[in-house]
Order: structure tokens, then sequence, then C-alpha cells
């Protein structure tokens, strides 16, 4: 689960982490309010998930109530790569020395939780040379480690003292939260000698969050993503109008690749994972029905153990009740496939013998 | 990484051994709906399962499988070295734990949804006491009309030389039935897991396989998201693996930063991106099939190289 910043930063204050004064607004009166509490200047950052707000103009700086009237709605409408904000954060500005970058974040090639920090902040890591790479045991960061990043960057006395405290609180949250990534770009060295969040990324574990009552707040599904979601699929809505249904993620996406390279748009991806029943496939393509914009159902299971007839009783009964009325193109192989064959004969339902047959059908409907 | 570490020695043993294809298996989670789905189909295949392991549940039986309350229990007598985990995802690092402590060596790690902190710890844990997991979040491993541990059907896999590695499992059966379809049988199929962290990644399943005279092939099913495929080019070139190797790469038509479905199949950036991988893959002279059906054909003209 990817969180917003304001979200990434209550945690970190949670942990003694400093951030910068601030305050939430989903509309201009609360962030008039808002800025009576900070004071001039003040900067408006749009809530977004995506990376590359500052490049896109999602961040501005104002210095009047004027500003802020004129700037917040703007900001409400920008869209960035596809995504709109739902609220703003306001923020005091910071009286910054100096900027650094630290990311603590779970290592998938190395299999550990990794440090990167710089004394470049504020800029694209990914565009800084002068960085360091280190790993951190799995109990959490020790002194030495902290302290040895902190020479990296070039800190010493008060600084890295200052700066050691800091990574030991994000140490101790990452491993107590189970976050996958805490990204602070900048971490800013303020006139004061103490160190700043001014951004925070985080992204938490989703398998972990039956164990953080505090933290399944964050986790903000649609309405058909909590109705995938109770039913154990996994379920992504996408543009086009192709819906997507099959047993394994590997084997939705690479249909999802198939049906691309054939000229059609997908419009949803359902993955209703391991075990097929009558039921499972009918509340599958319950969620389906309720995507705009669909116009054919894909199905694709690769079964051996699913039994077909059990999949076509699922298909049935969803035309019955009109629960679906597009047409299903389905590739199932399993057991009792010829006698699914034939349940389904009268229906607008077609089985094929390959994924490619069902998806030239899908696509040319 | 060990090289040491002989997987066919210990999932089906050497000829001389008088438990040869017959190596006792203990299944975690075996009276669970899911657990003893499979553990009947497992033992129709061939496994030689030996206890199955539910707290609560120790002196039942199970198709004549008896059922202890401890992995103690289970591998006295029996001297069992893999153990199957079909316990729920929150149970996982217990049960996995209690394994290692007594002896098990290899962890066939079925369950999705592992927090990744404890498959991390699992992980250490197992390289501190000499034991091996492949998953979590896996199907499982199958040595084709021998013995499977895990959740694949039967029907896509037969006898021969390749060996399928996979991070999904419904593709790992895809890939396998077009290959025994075109007169591909496999040694292996292993599946390395749809999770962010995998006990055994793909170098070290290269690594298990690379002297096995009797494997003369592999392919490697991939999909977006991490860097598995991007360090594995890399192996491939810098450690001149010899046997061919076909890939297929799911996921090139899916958006960017979305969990397909997979809590390790997503795209930050261009970090995990397919291009990255198929690109990677070029550089290793590795061919990439662009849908599972075309990768028998790969493979038949890497052959004849």
């Amino acid at each position: 689960m990817i969180l917003l910043e304001y979200q990434g930063k209550e945690i970190f204050s949670s942990y003694g982490i400093k951030i910068p004064k601030s305050h939430l607004a989903s509309n201009v009166y609360e962030a008039i309010e808002a800025a009576k509490d900070i004071g001039f200047p003040l900067v408006l950052k749009s809530q977004l998930m995506v990376g590359g707000r500052g490049k896109a103009g999602a961040i501005l700086k104002c210095r009047t109530e004027e500003e802020i009237k004129q700037k917040f709605e703007e900001l409400m409408k920008k869209e960035v790569k596809g995504e709109l904000p739902k609220s703003i954060l306001l923020e005091e500005m910071a009286d910054i020395r100096k900027e650094f970058y630290l990311s603590f974040f779970l290592n998938r090639t190395k299999r550990c939780y990794s440090i990167i920090a710089s004394s470049q902040g504020g800029v694209e890591i990914e565009s800084v040379k002068d960085r360091i790479i280190m790993d951190v045991p799995i109990d959490g960061i020790t002194s030495d480690l902290a302290s040895s990043v902190a020479n990296d960057i070039g800190l010493a006395g008060n600084e890295k003292i200052a700066f050691i405290e800091f990574i030991q609180k994000l140490s101790k949250l990452i491993y107590e939260k189970e976050a996958e990534l805490a990204e602070i770009n900048p971490l800013a060295l303020l006139g004061d000698g103490t160190f700043v969040a001014l951004d925070a990324k985080v992204i938490l574990d989703d398998n972990a969050l039956f164990r953080h009552e505090d933290l399944k707040k964050y986790e903000e599904l649609s309405e058909l993503e909590s109705q995938a979601k109770e039913n154990g699929f996994s379920f992504v809505e996408l543009d086009g109008d192709i819906a997507i249904i099959g047993n394994g993620a590997g084997l939705v996406m690479s249909t999802l690749d198939m049906v691309t390279d054939a000229g059609g748009n997908a419009g949803a991806f359902l993955d209703f994972g391991g075990r097929a029943t009558t039921e499972s496939i009918y509340q599958a393509l319950k969620v389906i029905s309720k995507v705009k914009k669909i116009k054919t159902i894909l199905v694709n299971l690769f079964g051996g153990i699913v039994r077909t007839d059990l999949v076509a009783q699922a298909i049935l009964k969803a035309y019955h009740d009109n629960t679906i009325q597009v047409p299903v193109f389905a590739r199932i192989t399993g057991a009792e496939s010829e006698k699914a064959r034939e349940m389904l004969i009268e229906s607008k339902a077609k089985l094929f013998n390959t994924v490619e047959e069902a998806i030239n059908a899908a696509v040319k409907y | 990484m060990s090289n040491k570490f002989d997987l066919f020695d210990i999932l089906i043993g050497k000829e001389s051994d008088d438990d040869f294809k017959k190596k006792p298996v203990i299944i975690q989670g075996m009276t669970g709906s899911f657990g003893s789905t499979h553990t009947r189909l497992m033992k129709e295949y061939g496994t030689n399962i030996v206890a199955g392991i539910t707290p609560g549940k120790g002196g039942q039986s199970f198709e004549g499988i008896p059922v202890c309350d401890t992995v103690k229990e289970a591998v006295e007598g029996t001297a069992a070295k893999i153990s199957g985990i079909f316990v729920p995802a929150p149970f996982f690092l217990d049960a996995a734990k209690e394994a290692i402590d007594n002896g098990i060596k290899l962890l066939v790690a079925i369950p999705e949804h592992v927090p990744l902190i404890d498959s991390l710890k699992i992980l250490e844990y197992a390289k501190k006491k000499g034991a091996i997991m492949v998953g979590p979040n896996t199907p499982g491993i199958i040595v084709p009309e021998v013995m499977k541990v895990g959740i694949m059907p039967a029907k896509p896999f037969v006898q021969g030389s390749t060996a399928v590695f996979s991070r999904s499992g419904t593709l790992m059966y895809e890939v396998s039935h077009t290959l025994t379809q075109s007169g591909y049988g496999q040694r292996i199929c292993f599946g390395i897991g749809g999770d962010p962290i995998n006990g055994t990644n793909l170098i070290e399943a290269f690594n298990l396989v690379r002297d096995k005279d009797d494997i003369n092939s592999i392919v490697v099913v991939g999909e977006i998201g991490g860097d598995a495929e991007e360090k594995l080019a890399e192996y491939i070139i810098s450690t001149n693996f010899e046997k061919p190797v076909v890939a297929y790469v799911a996921g090139r038509a899916a958006p960017k930063e979305k969990k397909m479905g997979h809590a390790g199949a997503i795209v930050y950036g261009n970090y995990g991106s397919a291009e990255s991988k198929v690109s990677n893959y070029a550089r290793a002279s590795v061919p990439v099939a662009k849908r599972p059906g075309e990768v028998p054909d790969l493979l038949t003209s890497r052959l004849k190289k």
C-alpha cells in the first residue's frame, strides 16, 4: 500500500521524527483556516501517490490568502500522470541549511533492508552519483552503522549525532510498522541543527496489515476493490472494454499482454486465485458486471483439478439472474470440458480450445 | 548461495538409496481443506508422505497418513527432511521455524500473503541452519512422474530433460503444458514464488541444476517487478552459463505502480518493467517468448544451435 505524503508524515511524527508544521485541507475554506495557523509564506502540496510532483507543478508556494484561493483550486483540478488529488497539504516553509536524501527499503535482490543516503537531496536519486548504499541487519540499524552512514554523507559533530538519532527512529518505524519503503527526499538540515522530513514516501506491506489495526485506516479501496478483496480476488480496473478473468496472477497478466498485442483494450484484471468453485466464478462475474464500459468478458482458466462444468454453471447462473448480459469468451482446460461446452451451447458464452482463439473472438466482438 | 546443496539428493535421492524416489515428506497444515485436498493428490502422484502436522489433532489419521501435533513427532522415526507447508500465512513464521528446528532441510512454502518480514526472518534462520526454502507463494516443486510437493496439477507435466523455473503458478502449468505437447518433457519444475522475497531465487535455482547432466535446457517464466530477470541475465553472462535458456516475461501491458495480483508484480518507473527484463535477456542471448505458446519453438531453435 502506497501512502500519501501526509499519511507517511503522520506515522513519522508518531515516532518522534520531526516534520514541518502542516495541515491537510480538502477545500479552500479549510485551506484558509490552516494558513492562519501556519503563517506565510507556505507551500501547497498536492497529495498524490505518483512521484515527480515538483516537476509537474503540483507543489506551489503561497505568500497571501489571495494566492491560496487561486492556487488551491488550480491544484485540486491538476491531474498528474492521470491522478487527481483528494486533498492538499499546507506546510510551513522550513529554514533549510542543507538538503539530503535518505531511504530505507526492502532490497528484493539482496533479501534484506538497505539504506540509500546522499548529501544531495531534493533531486531524483537515480540521477545522483554521490550516494551510498548499505545493508541493514534484520533486527534494525546499529549505532555503528548509522554513524558510518553519517560519515559518508559528510556529517560531523552535533549534526552527526542528530542524524544518527533520526535514522534510528526511522529504522524502528520500518520494522515495527512493516514498511517496504520509507523515503525522505529531501531530508533537510535546518538552521537550528535539527533534521526534518520535508517529504515522505511510505509503502506498507499489505500482507502484514492483519497485525496492524492502526494502519488499516490508510487503506482506501474503491467499492469494487473491496468487493473483490472480500472474495479473495486480485482486481485492477483498467481503461478498456474487455474484462479478463483467470486463475493465477501470471496467467491473467499474460492474457492481458496477448489481448493488447491483438489490438484489444483490457478494462479489468481479475485473478480469482487457486480455488475455482461455482460460487467464486459467479462472484468474479458479479464484480466484473459493475465495471463500466465492459463489452466482453474473457475467461482464461488453466485448470487441472478445476471442474470446468462448475465454471459453466457459474456463467449460466450469472446470465440467468441478469448479473451479466455481455458475451463471455472462454478458454477453460480441465476436467469435464466436453460437458461444460454442451452446457453453454445455448448461452451467450463460447468455449475455445486455445487462449489465442478466445482472445481473437473477444477483440473482434 | 551454496553449490553443495543437491536438490535432487534431497528430493529423490541416489539410486543406491533404499528410499530412492521415495524420500519421506511431511505436510504442515495437512488437515485443512487446502492441505488435505493436495495431500491426497500428492500421495496419488507418488510422493511418500509419511506424516502430517496439525496441532491439536495428533493421533488422528488422514488417507492412512498419521497426524501429529508437532514436527518433532512427525520427524521422529521417519527421518523426513522435506516439509510442504500449507498453513495460512499468519502461522507461517512459527510453522517454518518449527520445521527448521527439527531438522527439515527443504521447506516448500505454499502460502500466499506471508508478511515480508516473516519471509526475511525465515530465510536468515534457514541459512544459519543449513536449510533452503522454496517460496513462499509458490505452487511447489514437481519431478514429473516421480513426485511432487505442491499444488500443481499432474497433467501438464511429463518426464524429460528441461527444467522450468517460474515466478507464477498457473504460468508454470501453462508453459509446461505447451512444452509437453511439443515433446519437451521436464526433469524438474519449480515455482520461485510470486512474492518480492523468494527463499530460492532464480540464480540459486540455476545453480542447483547447473551441473546436472540430465538437464539439457532451462525455461524461465518471469514477470514484471523487481530485478530477478536482470540479475539472472548478468549471471548467465558472467558465469558463461552453457545450457540453453529460453524466457517468458508476463506483464508487458500492465500499468505502472499497480500490483498485478502478485505482491511482487509491480513496476516503479523503469524498475521492474518488462522492457528492462527483455533488453537484459537480449544481452545474455536469451530469447524471450511473446506468449507462452511460443516457448517450445524458441527452445527448438536454441537447442539446434
